[in-house]
């Protein structure tokens, strides 16, 4: 395992546990479904107010985030543009490598090590992705991962103004998430902020860069909170490697007559 | 907002067949030829309608036409009909199939020009169930690689793909939720979204 996991797992048990045990109280408060719930299908409980967060994002984006991020990306040049993502990602990832011991995944744990050093060294402090190059890509981990492993469950869908679709396990972990990071202990003041700067720059410039696929979900289909809802719950479970996606009804068992 | 990560969004823009070339086949068992085999025909002809150059109408002509003979397209549509279905008639489930492969292939084709110069390497064959599930992870240019799921079933006697997924995004979940809100917004009138889908 990396140095640099070896002095997070040490900053981790310092500082997190008294915060991680306080953390585990409140996910305690998880919203979970009652009986009969099937597994993997969608538990929102508080559609009707996520329904109004939702159309009041869809306003945000359209008047402010949209324009802006359509904006960002036809005037910076795109290798600036990844620079900027490379640069956010790789200060994010002592915080990646956390969770990754938190989860006890010493493989994740110790490429995304490799990674930052590469990155850090010969990709000029981020700027560049070497390390992907050489194929070592990220192995992805935050907090509300790690609380999965941890077996908490995924608590009810919710979406946040902003920040977009999320669970209650997803979301308890963004908050701790913003303690993770050793970067945030070592670097000092200003510094430290030119890399949330990046990373909101980041996240602006994907909405131009994808814009014609977030265009499909939020404004072409006939119901973008639904839309939105299953693209993000499919693709978080995808992630964390909960459920098999492939336990599909058998195609023998539907009835096609007539289609 | 809807912070989509560089990896999820190309997973989203992978919502389409995806203009790749496949990489050299790998060793696999006899069984799972044939599923592979499918896969790697699909991805050849796609790759071939983008490299055709021709005007983006005539292009999804040539997608429809490629979605038919490799899709399983009356599960397809009869599963993102869903519940509808049953009370459809006969003529409705006729019309409904027909402008579905269209508005498949409208929808989809419209994004295949962002997979120009990429290409789809097959993983992994495994069968489940009665069907073979065929992971293959898609390489564009200037993107991080993600995954693509294929499941194949010879359900109509010819092996055909009967659903997709894009880094965990199931295609024929995402269809049906966008059909059944269709029949909704337009107060359960199925005639009227067949309309619209066209």
């Amino acid at each position: 395992m990396g140095i640099l996991a070896n002095i997070s797992t040490k900053i981790v048990r310092r500082a997190f546990f008294p915060l991680i045990a306080a953390l585990a109280l409140f996910v305690a408060g998880c919203t979970t479904p009652g009986p009969g719930h099937v597994a993997g299908d969608v538990f929102d409980p508080y559609e009707k107010s996520n329904r109004k967060i939702h159309e009041l994002n869809k306003t945000l984006d359209k008047e402010l985030i949209r324009p802006v991020g359509v904006a960002y990306t036809k005037i910076v040049p795109d290798d600036l543009e990844n620079s900027v993502g490379h640069f956010a990602s790789n200060l994010s990832l002592p915080g990646v490598v956390v969770n990754n011991v938190l989860q006890g995944n010493v493989e994740g744990a110790f490429r995304n090590s490799m990674r930052f050093l590469f990155n850090s060294t010969l990709g000029f402090a981020g700027l560049f992705d070497v390390a992907g190059d050489f194929g070592i890509d990220e192995i992805q981990g935050d907090f509300g991962q790690t609380l999965y492993v941890w077996g908490v469950p995924e608590g009810a869908y919710r979406e946040f103004p902003l920040r977009g679709p999320s669970t209650e396990r997803a979301s308890a972990g963004r908050i701790v998430d913003l303690f993770t990071n050793p970067l945030g202990y070592i670097l000092p003041s200003p510094e430290k902020y030119i890399g949330t700067g990046a990373n909101v720059a980041s996240i602006v410039g994907d909405r131009g860069r994808y814009a014609a696929t977030v265009d499909s979900v939020l404004y072409d289909s006939a119901d973008s909170y639904s839309t939105a809802r299953g693209f993000y719950l499919q693709n978080r479970r995808f992630e964390l490697g909960d459920g098999d996606a492939a336990e599909e009804i058998d195609p023998f068992d539907l009835n096609t007559e007539g289609f | 907002m809807f912070e989509f990560t560089r990896r999820k969004a190309t997973g989203l823009i992978g919502a389409g067949l995806a203009a790749f070339s496949v990489a050299p086949a790998q060793a696999l068992a006899l069984d799972n030829a044939s599923a592979k085999k499918l896969v790697d025909a699909l991805v050849g002809e796609i790759n071939k309608i983008i490299a055709s150059g021709k005007s983006e109408n005539a292009m999804y002509g040539d997608f429809k036409r490629v979605f038919a003979k490799y899709g399983d397209t009356s599960y397809i549509a009869a599963y993102a009909m869903g519940n509808d279905g049953r009370r459809a008639s006969a003529s409705q489930k006729k019309n409904f199939s027909n402008a579905f492969e269209t508005y498949i292939a409208r929808k989809y084709g419209s994004r295949f020009r962002e997979f120009i110069g990429g290409r789809l390497e097959v993983q992994s064959v495994r069968p489940v169930k009665s069907w073979f599930e065929v992971k293959t992870t898609a390489y564009l240019r200037g993107e991080s690689p993600f995954t693509v799921t294929f499941l194949v079933s010879n359900r109509t006697g010819r092996d055909k793909f009967f659903n997709m997924f894009i880094e965990g995004i199931n295609l024929l979940l995402t269809e049906r939720t966008e059909i059944g809100a269709m029949i909704d917004k337009r107060g359960g009138n199925i005639d009227k979204m067949i309309a619209d889908l066209k």
